[in-house]
């Protein structure tokens, strides 16, 4: 490879477990029979839902609708009759759902058509066509795209950098949607880069996938203005400011967003799904997952729609080989753990991870030895062992002082620890309340 | 599923590393000095090597007994401690010296400020003080390497001429190898920078303490005795290597924050040399890494990394 690698400083370098899918071909899931579609996917207000039991409703018709500038719409992954509003379990804690019984027709809302020639879209335009469709961060932290679109007035943007990075163990959904796709995924690109109105994108791609590299390399070999940057392969190079980083050199300031330096970064997925957006006109119904880990029968790379239950994702996998463990949304890095596996799948979910009892089984703690270890790998530059040491002991304030909420929670200085400290969950301790503090102070 | 699953605080990995495989890492990288010490003063190194490692661990046990909390003596960090008090100590001393040296570098400077972690000072090292401090003419006693073993000299201690002495200084090649006269571990600096390589390259330790602290050694002994040849003494006779490498980058009782590393580095090396150059004793290393040591936590109090993207505020 001709290209060289760029970075950040710091980091660590976690095992892959990335074999048992990388090789395998994205394929579709069985439609679900019931899907539970929860009124809150994002980062930001939750949608009110404006379907009630009995109402039929078709694929992409929308459900819920956004009423704070912070959220994103919600529509139908399939076509049936409402059965039932209602709390339920979702991957992110309790939210209202909308439960729909298909009725095996697919059919598609009207409302679902192609927006025609990106030239005769204007930059306003492309934002509302993003929003309505509910595009989210498709990463995993679920922010609403549309709000990354919309910078104020005085800040200028340059750059539009998409996250091809997937720097997190055992995923694949994004090598396998940039091997197979890379036209969906430039052209999303050259979307975003309109609706911001910047001449120049940039791709970063760790170097642990060449032949995406090579990929997307080919598809971008027309467009002089964007161009595929080689990223190290190390955790959390996927962190949208370490990428900046790596990418631009720039420094995105502590307690900053990407705009304070003139980036936009969004996921090669979001792209994709954007791209989705304009050429047939669906709005986020579908994803693709890694459904993978050491319980897994059978792991896939499938594109699931929202809505339908883990369960049958994984009865697709070959169902459970093992005794389950643990069950993760996302990857092992920064993924949540799930309590069981009745819960929906939704816009958010780039992996489905299910480990046995033995790798779920984390070591005991031992006492801090001081090796600094977690000093020197921390991407933000802190010193977990002394935040940590200060948030056990309820010193919050002290903690407040050594930058605790500056941390991006990537978890690489508990991934480190020779003495298997949770540093980082007594650090998320510390970052609530001192949140919490800030508040109450107003 | 019919019984809820445990859900707990990403991240869900965890590396292999552990205390003890950073410990036996340790062993590892001491192996090479550890034969060459039996090499070079035969049986009495090894009873003196086994008594240190056994005081130390047994001392352990019996504290965290007594105290009611969980043993940790497979953890190994004792039997590091062990060996290298055994390290420094003459080869001619008595059983009894190694015995009560482990045991007061863990029972003292050790448990009683908290286990493992908690220590201020390097308890191997706090050790050799209070042993050097209590019996000094049995703690300087050097022989010669080999089966008949004679009263010498350091070379340390015929530079300074502190010592009536008429030995001759050992050649360059017999110092670098260790065929010379001083503690049990310290002698072959070839073998001692091998073992910190092996740590360097395990990750163990970073680059920091131990080429700063040398480098800082080097240059001042070649700039105030005697340029090369000086200095090339300075690093290699003595307790520099052993220091640097496997003492000075203790973990509990050094800085965390790298550049408190460098300060700390730094602050060793100065004190080293000023010791040997200017003091009444002949070696400095101990004593400079105890008192950099005690300085450790204002150190890493002014040293905290500036965070990534942090913006000068104004006023």
């Amino acid at each position: 490879m001709s290209q060289k690698s760029v970075t950040f400083k710091g980091g660590i370098h976690p095992p892959h477990f990335k074999k048992m899918t990388e090789n395998v071909p994205i394929e579709r899931a069985e439609e679900p029979s019931l899907v539970i579609i929860p009124m809150q996917q994002h980062i930001g207000a939750p949608c009110e839902p404006i379907v009630k039991p009995g109402d039929k409703v078709k694929v992409g018709q929308k459900i819920g609708e956004a009423k704070a500038f912070v959220s994103a719409p919600i529509h139908s992954s399939i076509a049936g009759t409402v059965k039932k509003v209602a709390e339920s379990n979702t991957p992110t804690g309790k939210a209202v759902c909308v439960f729909i019984e298909s009725d095996g027709t697919n059919e598609v809302c009207e409302s679902v058509q192609p927006k025609g020639d990106l030239e005769n879209i204007s930059k306003e335009e492309i934002i509302s066509i993003i929003k309505e469709a509910g595009i989210t961060g498709m990463g995993g932290a679920g922010f609403p795209t549309h709000v990354k679109l919309s910078p104020p007035p005085d800040k200028t943007i340059d750059y539009v950098v998409l996250n091809g990075a997937e720097c997190e163990p055992y995923l694949t959904a994004d090598h396998r949607l940039m091997l197979e796709h890379p036209e969906k995924v430039v052209f999303g690109l050259k979307v975003l880069m309109k609706a911001v109105g910047v001449t120049k994108g940039f791709i970063g791609i760790e170097n642990n996938k060449p032949d995406a590299i090579e990929t997307m390399n080919k598809a971008v070999s027309s467009e002089s203005n964007i161009e595929v940057v080689v990223l190290q392969t190390k955790y959390p190079q996927g962190d949208e400011k370490r990428l900046i980083n790596a990418a631009t050199g720039r420094k995105v300031p502590n307690g900053g967003l990407p705009m304070d330096v003139g980036v936009v970064v969004n996921n090669v997925g979001t792209a994709a799904a954007i791209c989705d957006v304009f050429k047939t006109g669906m709005p986020l119904i579908e994803r693709i997952a890694t459904i993978t880990g050491s319980a897994i029968a059978k792991p896939r790379n499938l594109i699931i729609k929202v809505g339908t239950p883990f369960k049958d994702i994984i009865n697709q996998c070959g169902g459970y080989k093992e005794e389950v463990g643990k069950i993760i949304m996302g990857g092992p890095m920064m993924g949540l753990a799930q309590f069981t596996d009745e819960i929906p799948t939704i816009k958010g979910t780039s992996g489905i991870l299910v480990l046995d009892k033995e790798d779920a089984t984390l070591p005991e703690p031992q006492a801090c030895i001081r090796c600094g270890k977690c000093v020197n790998i921390c991407p933000v530059n802190l010193q977990p062992l002394i935040i940590s040491k200060l948030s056990l002991k309820g010193m919050y304030d002290e903690a407040e002082k050594f930058n605790a909420t500056s941390c991006i929670e990537c978890g690489s200085c508990s991934y480190i620890c020779p003495s298997k400290r949770p540093l980082l969950q007594a650090i998320r301790v510390a970052k609530k309340e001192i949140i919490a503090k800030r508040r109450a102070r107003g | 599923m019919e019984k809820l699953l445990i859900g707990s605080s990403s991240p869900h990995l965890r590396s292999n590393e552990t205390i003890q495989s950073i410990m036996l890492d340790v062993l590892i990288a001491l192996l090479p000095a550890t034969i060459a010490g039996v090499y070079f003063f035969r049986f009495n190194a090894v009873k003196l090597i086994v008594l240190a490692i056994a005081s130390a661990v047994a001392t352990e046990y019996i504290i965290q007994k007594l105290t009611k909390k969980p043993v940790t003596i497979r953890d190994l960090s004792a039997v590091v401690t062990g060996l290298l008090l055994a390290f420094n100590i003459p080869a001619s001393a008595p059983w009894w010296i190694p015995v009560i040296g482990s045991a007061f570098a863990i029972a003292i400077v050790k448990q009683a400020f908290g286990g493992l972690g908690h220590n201020f000072m390097n308890p191997a090292l706090g050790a050799r003080a209070m042993l050097l401090a209590s019996w000094p003419v049995i703690m300087t006693n050097w022989v010669t390497p080999g089966p008949d073993a004679v009263s010498t000299a350091t070379p340390l201690a015929i530079m300074k001429g502190a010592e009536a002495t008429n030995e001759a200084l050992p050649s360059l090649t017999n110092m670098f190898i260790g065929n010379i006269g001083g503690c049990i571990g310290e002698t072959s600096a070839a073998l001692l920078i091998l073992g910190g390589l092996y740590l360097l390259y395990k990750k163990v330790i970073n680059w920091r303490i131990p080429v700063v602290y040398i480098g800082t050694v080097a240059v001042l002994t070649f700039i105030l005795d005697g340029g090369f040849t000086g200095m090339s003494y300075h690093l290699f006779a003595g307790g520099l290597m052993i220091g640097a490498f496997y003492m000075a980058t203790d973990y509990a009782s050094s800085p965390v924050t790298p550049k408190g590393q460098l300060i700390f580095a730094f602050g060793c090396g100065l004190l080293t040399s000023i010791i040997r150059l200017y003091g009444g004793y002949p070696e400095g290393v101990s004593y400079s890494i105890l008192l950099m040591n005690v300085a450790t936590p204002i150190i890493d109090k002014f040293t905290s990394p500036k965070v990534f993207g942090e913006v000068k505020r104004n006023g």
